[in-house]
């Protein structure tokens, strides 16, 4: 169990924050810039002090204000990888990921050095210098120094925010490779959903230096804050659920009681997917369709109606049996069906609506 | 006659170059402490030790020999106590030329080491510090690899200005042949004689081709330092 309530105050902001997150997993921290997200993991990592507060990890306490407790830095085993990587330029790649290896106790010691190699794909470039990678590159050794310090708390600042989206791209897989191979727990910050769609396992979601909700991603894709976050266009519920069977480009995944048909290519039967489905791609019916081509009608109860005060829109909650998902109707049509809560009604997704929107969340297939 | 170099002028070259380097040797750690105070430390007497430093650049230096003559003179009481406890005599000899030199040089090297060290990236300090680095290890690994060009650069500014220090030197350390008679001051010495037109132009023309050496070497070692650290 990661455990923070802190508080800071500094030039007229104030950050006032209480999380706990199950460990290990990946907490995305999620807001817009200036937020207090940064904020947030300094002072988890010690570089900042609180003015009051209390940070625990497993049962360890790194700091704790009115026992007088604050672990230094150094001793703290938390690793950081910065946005800039911040990389030593005197030094070589290799003795880069040495640096904090060195300096590790030796009971520590779990993460091993090449199997970080091979994992981050960074065997090629040991003998560079920094300003030789590219950005890409450079993240990946950072991440790949950070884990060598032996840490029992990864912090990761927006380590992709430098980046374009290619290298994105490029650095994205192993983050999802360490969040499934390792049990190293980990605060990743952000502000772009896509991220925090693909890597997090609990969102806590920030505004002006408030936690404004928290929670598994799926209960925090249904909750209107995120909404004001993200913007209209990409609210959808985020579903967790296993591969039922698998058939060229499209994939049965079991979700609570239901299976939701998705378009994703090598999945294997039984790994765990998540998918986002989209407000605005699921359609309501109040009876059983016949003669559609649309792949996915689930049975289910509307749970709520809240109307989005924008572009006469309407988002529905449907329970479609151990998982909930989210239709954007006009009010017009909620009139016209007379849509109302405990309303038994049919879902229909379109199987290629999800394309892009679904990941793997296990190691990937044949390894 | 012009081709070769006379034993007189190969003394007085010789000595200038130990009394640099000694005077660079003994002041370069005290001038990186002196730095990283100045610049991370904040402590009331800052400011009044700032001044201090800086104080040989707006003093003549014929007053800063003065006091250090006061100071460490054989009946002084540093030089008093150095002789009887360590046997070391500072006034009159090489030595105090090096530590009179030190002294006038030590503001030039302290400035060129504090602009380095400012500009040491402290996002770099943290990331060592979240990697398990404690201070010590952090200034030694970190910092002061950082700030290597700068230090060169003040050495090698400290180390050529200190090649051609006059004042606090003659009267400090007085202008005795082979002990304390460094390029200006064997140079001061022709210039006082009649017949010394000649051999006056022959120290000056050293002491410049030293000075254009010296300058050339510390960019050409900046430049090195500069492509190790991948700038």
């Amino acid at each position: 169990m990661l455990k923070a309530t802190l508080l800071k105050r500094r030039d007229g902001f104030t950050l006032r924050a209480q999380l706990e997150a199950p460990t290990p997993g990946v907490v995305a921290l999620f807001g817009r810039s200036g937020c207090g997200k940064t904020t947030l993991v300094n002072l988890i990592s010690g570089l900042l002090e609180p003015d009051e507060g209390r940070v625990e990890i497993n049962g360890t306490v790194l700091t704790d204000t009115q026992a007088g407790v604050s672990v230094p830095v150094e001793k703290r085993r938390v690793g950081y990888v910065f946005q800039d990587a911040r990389l030593f330029p005197h030094l070589s790649v290799l003795a880069n990921l040495r640096y904090g290896e060195k300096r590790a106790t030796a009971a520590a010691r779990v993460v091993v050095f090449d199997e970080v190699i091979a994992l981050l794909g960074i065997q090629p470039l040991l003998r560079r210098r920094p300003h030789q990678l590219s950005g890409g590159e450079r993240q990946r050794v950072a991440l790949g120094r950070a884990l060598l310090s032996q840490p029992a708390l990864l912090l990761l600042d927006e380590p992709l925010a430098a980046l374009d989206a290619a290298r994105r791209e490029e650095v994205l897989p192993y983050l999802e490779a360490l969040r499934d191979r390792l049990s190293i727990p980990m605060v990743y910050v952000s502000h772009q959903f896509d991220e925090v769609l693909r890597l997090a396992t609990h969102v806590v979601l920030m505004e002006a230096g408030n936690v404004i909700a928290q929670g598994s991603l799926m209960e925090v894709s249904l909750r209107p804050q995120l909404r004001a976050i993200v913007g209209p266009e990409s609210v959808g519920a985020v579903l967790d659920g296993r591969v039922a069977r698998v058939e060229a480009n499209l994939t049965d995944l079991q979700v609570g009681e239901g299976v939701l048909r998705i378009s994703l290519k090598e999945a294997r039967a039984g790994a765990p997917v998540r998918v986002q489905v989209l407000a605005r791609d699921v359609i309501i019916a109040t009876q059983p369709p016949h003669g559609l081509s649309v792949r996915n009608a689930l049975e289910g109860t509307i749970t709520g109606l809240v109307d989005e005060q924008y572009d006469d829109a309407v988002l529905v909650t449907v329970d479609i049996g151990g998982a909930t998902l989210l239709s954007r109707v006009t009010r017009e049509a909620v009139a016209a069906l007379s849509l109302r809560p405990s309303l038994r009604v049919w879902a229909l997704v379109k199987a290629v609506s999800t394309r892009g929107h679904a990941f793997a969340l296990g190691p990937a297939q044949g390894s | 006659m012009i081709g070769s170099i006379t034993p007189g002028e190969m003394e007085a070259l010789r000595l200038s170059l130990e009394v640099a380097s000694r005077s660079v040797l003994f002041s370069l750690p005290l001038a990186v402490l002196v730095a990283w105070v100045l610049t991370r430390a904040h402590f009331p007497g800052r400011t009044v030790l700032d001044a201090f430093v800086h104080l040989p650049l707006v003093l003549p230096p014929v007053a800063v020999g003065y006091v250090l003559l006061i100071l460490f003179g054989s009946h002084g009481p540093l030089g008093s106590w150095l002789r009887r406890h360590l046997g070391i005599e500072l006034a009159f000899s090489t030595a105090g030329a090096a530590l009179a030199t030190a002294v006038m040089t030590f503001p030039i090297m302290v400035r060129a080491i504090r602009i380095a060290l400012e500009t040491v990236d402290r996002g770099l300090e943290a990331a060592a510090r979240t990697l398990g680095a404690g201070p010590l290890d952090r200034f030694f690994t970190i910092t002061l690899p950082l700030m290597l060009p700068g230090i060169l650069a003040g050495a090698v500014t400290a180390f050529a200005a200190g090649l051609g220090e006059f004042g606090a030197v003659i009267t400090f350390a007085a202008n005795i042949p082979g002990v304390t008679r460094t390029l200006p001051l064997a140079l001061y010495t022709e210039m006082q004689s009649p017949s010394g037109d000649l051999p006056a132009a022959r120290l000056a023309t050293i002491s410049i081709a030293l000075g254009l050496l010296g300058l050339v070497l510390s960019e050409l070692l900046a430049r090195r330092v500069r492509r190790l650290l991948g700038r």
